[in-house]
This record gives structure tokens, C-alpha cells and sequence, in this order.
């Protein structure tokens, strides 16, 4: 990509008068030299990819070691019949955070964003928002483009993989992505996109990498919940006018810096914090591993 | 790393580098066959054999040695499609110096008899590195169009791959070559910008001295 900051686009946008997806769009089809059309049908695809994974969740499946399955199913049966404390629209949220979590683990068909660990993050904001009737296809495909250039921002000066910069940089940088999308999706301008992607990113900075047995089950499923929550109020912040006191690109720059001082225990060795409790021992040793 | 490298690719999951990667291993070293795999040996390194078996690394090597792509939702039942398909396979640990920690050594036996071994490492995000070929260091990352040549070694071939690609307007990316033993077998990898049309391909396989011409087509092609 020709930008390395989220500033440059937003630079970018203003001088061609044009909004932050279209940079991206733009970028894409000089990087891969390839027409107008033939990049938004392959945005499209990621769309529908994202959709079909949704509507293929089966809530009876257990993942191989058996660790994880049916909580997003569990959620959505309390969604219907009881009051969330989150409303209904959160718990919608949750539930396809789990969902796809889970679908994940159970060698199910999703998509990366930016990874398969963090895959449930963007599904779970953009499927009930568009649900809703609020959104058109046209819409989610743009707030993709949106989520796309944020991340590669973050995977060109930091990075995306939860073995380089531990979990912030996966759940971090979906719930980035997710937040920026949200506020494209709510009419917010290039500005806004990027405080919230800041604020998202802020509010997960020091997660650490700790799958049990090295797995991506625990804790990645319910992580993919915090990613999709994270974004929506930052979303919310960035619409009401709040802004990050640390500018965004900076913000990127210190999850870098946190990431290389994480002990390697904390970077999908799956060595460290939850990984190294007594519960995870046992649960090593019962798999044989 | 392009838009689609973040968002994306739409895979099988659970992990972009230990099923994902995986996949295309099994899927290149298919391709680099030539033909229907019948048997296969493979020994996995570090992190491959410590989470593999959770992470369906196992699943996704067969699933590509039987020509899938990370997307296939055949992948979790690559072991009895491999049954019904006649192909043979074991798995075993292998403690490889050096190696990256997501490492697979494959010795595949193609339906024609022929035996090739490959060396290759997933770097994560699905992205993997071809390391080596047979034994001879290759370092091929199969992101763009790529022309694997196998020739003898003496002088001149580089020269006449060249010209011909340049006859045909492909532009060269990356040119690696890489030898056994002076005198021995050769290969060249060659990267290029633009797909390789097969009329060069045929044209390649035909020349003295050459041995073996794969194509591995960029991961969009696919
Ligand atoms: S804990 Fe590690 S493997 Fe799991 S989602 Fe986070 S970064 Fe990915």
C-alpha cells in the first residue's frame, strides 16, 4: 500500500475531495493493478463469504478437542428469551461474535480479518447493523474498504499476528478496523474513522497472546466478543465528537512497542497467562499434547 | 501484502498458518508433482507437531496433496476422501535444524512412480516459503506466477529462458538460481509480474537439457 499512516489518508482524501474508502479502492487498484470493477467484486466476495459463515454456524458442533462449541447458540437462545443487561442489539453482537468464534474452531469456512483468531470480530458489528435494514450491501462494502486500509496501516507499521505482537494485535486491530467501519457506516468523515480506530486499538493495547495448548479456542472465542463491544462504543465516542488525545498513528506505534517488549511466553506459545494455569495443564495433558 | 492479505483470504479455519498454509503447502507440492499423489511421508516440524493435530494441520496437508484450496469445506474430511482416492499417507515428527517453527518435509510418490520431497514453512497469514526442492534450497514464497525449470547445469539456460520470456512480454520479478552440485541438476525459480501463457511453458519443456518445467500460478489465479 502507498500509505503508511492513517494521516497520509486521511491527506489523501482531502486533496481529491474523495472519502477514506475511496482511497483505499484507489490503492488497491494500483497495487494489484487491477479495474474498479474487479476490486469491489472481490470485496464483495469477502462480504458474502462473511455472511454465508454466519448463516452456516451449527450451534450442536464441538471444535476436535472438544474445548469449544454451542456458546453462541446459548447465547442467542437467552437473546430471545430473556433482557440482556446489553439490549438487544449488543447481545445480537455477542452472539455472532461467538458464532463465528466458534465456526472457526470447528474448521468452518470464515474469513481472516485480519486473522482467523480475530475472525468474528467485523462479522459480529456489520451482520446485526445490516440486519437491521439500516445498511445496504454497497454500504458494508465501502465500511470494508474502511476496515481494510486501517488494518493494513497497522500490519505496515506494527503488526497483525498474535506470535508478533500477542493478542492486541489481533482482537486490537479487528476491533480497530471494526470501529472505523462502524463510523462509516453512521456517516462519520475520515477524521472520525480514525479516532475511532485509535480509541479501539487504545482500549486493547497490552493483550496478550495466551491460547490454551496452543489452540485458537481459549480464550480467542470470547476475546472476538470484547473486540466487537470495544468497537461499537468507540464507534459511538467517535460519532459523539470524542476524540483520542494520542493521535491514531502513534497509537499504532506504541502497540508496536508493546508488542516487542511481550515476553515470548505471551505471544501464541501458548506458554504464558491463561496457557499456564493449572486448568490449562490439565487440559494439555488430557489432550496428550 | 495487498487489502485482501487483511481481509481474507476466506479460508477453512482454525488457524491461518497451521491450516491455511498448510493447505497450500499440500496444494504446491501437488502441483509441483505433476500428477495424482499416491503415497505420501510426511514429518512434521516444532509448532506443526505440537498443535497440529488440534489445529487440523494433519487434515490440511491431504486436503491440499488432493488439489484443495484453503477454502474447500472438504478439508475436515480429507482423511477419508484420501481413502477413497488411493492415496496413502503417514504422518511422523521431524526435528529439522534451522527449520521456520511451522515446517512440513513431504516425500510424495506421484501415479507415475515418480518421487519428489519438498521443504516448506508457513509464515503465517496463509502465506507460505517453498525452502526446498529435492533437497536443492529454492526459497520460493508462491505469491506471484512462478516458473520452477529444472535443467542440467551448464551455461546458457538462463540466457534462453530469458530471451523467451521477454518474447513474450513477461516481466521478471525475482530470478533465483540454485544448484545441487556443480555439473548436477539446476533449477532456476523465476517470478514474474503477469501469468505465464502455456504456449512458453511447452516451449520450455521442449529444449535440451531441461528437465522438468512447473508453473505455479499466483495465489489470485488459483
Ligand atoms: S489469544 Fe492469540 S491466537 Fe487467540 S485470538 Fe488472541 S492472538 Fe489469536
Amino acid at each position: 500500500m502507498a500509505y503508511q499512516s492513517l494521516q497520509e489518508i486521511i491527506e489523501a482524501g482531502e486533496i481529491q475531495k474523495i472519502p477514506f474508502w475511496k482511497v483505499i479502492l484507489l490503492d488497491d487498484m494500483n497495487e494489484r493493478s487491477v479495474a474498479m470493477e474487479d476490486s469491489i467484486q472481490t470485496m464483495e466476495k469477502m462480504w458474502r463469504a462473511m455472511a454465508d459463515a454466519s448463516d452456516a454456524y451449527d450451534g450442536s458442533l464441538l471444535s476436535h478437542s472438544g474445548l469449544v462449541g454451542k456458546t453462541g447458540a446459548q447465547m442467542e437462545t437467552y437473546r430471545q428469551n430473556e433482557t440482556p443487561l446489553c439490549g438487544d442489539f449488543m447481545a445480537q453482537v455477542i452472539a455472532q461474535a461467538l458464532q463465528m468464534g466458534e465456526s472457526n474452531a470447528c474448521m468452518k469456512r470464515i474469513v481472516a480479518a485480519p486473522t482467523a483468531g480475530a475472525c468474528g470480530v467485523l462479522p459480529a458489528v456489520l451482520i446485526p447493523l445490516y440486519k437491521t435494514g439500516e445498511v445496504t450491501d454497497e454500504q458494508v462494502i465501502e465500511a470494508l474498504y474502511v476496515s481494510a486500509g486501517i488494518g493494513q496501516v497497522i500490519a505496515s507499521r506494527a503488526f497483525i499476528a498474535g506470535a508478533a505482537g500477542g493478542c492486541q494485535a489481533e482482537i486490537g486491530s479487528a476491533s480497530s478496523m471494526a470501529a472505523g467501519a462502524l463510523v462509516h457506516l453512521r456517516g462519520g468523515d475520515a477524521q472520525q474513522i480514525c479516532q475511532a480506530a485509535a480509541m479501539a486499538l487504545k482500549n486493547l493495547l497490552g493483550l496478550v497472546c495466551d491460547p490454551v495448548a496452543g489452540l485458537v479456542e481459549i480464550p480467542c472465542v470470547k476475546r472476538n466478543v470484547i473486540g466487537a463491544v470495544n468497537a461499537l462504543s468507540c464507534a459511538d465516542m467517535a460519532l459523539a465528537g470524542i476524540t483520542s488525545r494520542i493521535p491514531p498513528d502513534q497509537v499504532i506505534d506504541a502497540m508496536k512497542e508493546i508488542g516487542e517488549s511481550m515476553h515470548v511466553s505471551l505471544r501464541e506459545t501458548g506458554e504464558g497467562g491463561v496457557a499456564n494455569t493449572p486448568a490449562a495443564k490439565t487440559i494439555r495433558e488430557k489432550l496428550g499434547m | 501484502m495487498n487489502i485482501f492479505d487483511i481481509l481474507g483470504p476466506i479460508m477453512v479455519g482454525p488457524s491461518s498458518s497451521h491450516t491455511a498454509g498448510a493447505v497450500r503447502i499440500g496444494y504446491i507440492t501437488r502441483t509441483l508433482l505433476g500428477c495424482k499423489a499416491v503415497k505420501a511421508e510426511i514429518g512434521l516440524h516444532g509448532s506443526f507437531s505440537a498443535t497440529g493435530q488440534g489445529h487440523g494441520t494433519d487434515k490440511a496437508l491431504i486436503a491440499g496433496l488432493l488439489g484443495m484450496l484453503p477454502d474447500d469445506m472438504r478439508i475436515p474430511d480429507s482423511f477419508r476422501t484420501a481413502k477413497e482416492e488411493g492415496l496413502d499417507f503417514s504422518f511422523r515428527h521431524a526435528q529439522i535444524s534451522g527449520a521456520h517453527p511451522n515446517t512440513a518435509h513431504l516425500k510424495v510418490t506421484g501415479s507415475t512412480g515418480k518421487v519428489l520431497e519438498v521443504l516448506a514453512s508457513s509464515l503465517g497469514g496463509g502465506r507460505i516459503m517453498l525452502n526446498k526442492l529435492d533437497g536443492i534450497d529454492v526459497n520460493c514464497p508462491c505469491e506471484n506466477p512462478t516458473l520452477i525449470v529444472r535443467n542440467q547445469d551448464k551455461p546458457g539456460y538462463v540466457a534462453q529462458v530469458t530471451s523467451l520470456l521477454t518474447q513474450y512480454s513477461v516481466n521478471i520479478a525475482a530470478l533465483n538460481l540454485h544448484r545441487e552440485k556443480k555439473g548436477g541438476q539446476a533449477v532456476m525459480v523465476i517470478e514474474s509480474d503477469q501469468p505465464v501463457p502455456s504456449d512458453i511453458i511447452r516451449r520450455l519443456e521442449s529444449m535440451e537439457g531441461i528437465l522438468k518445467v512447473t508453473y505455479l500460478m499466483s495465489r489470485e489465479e488459483e
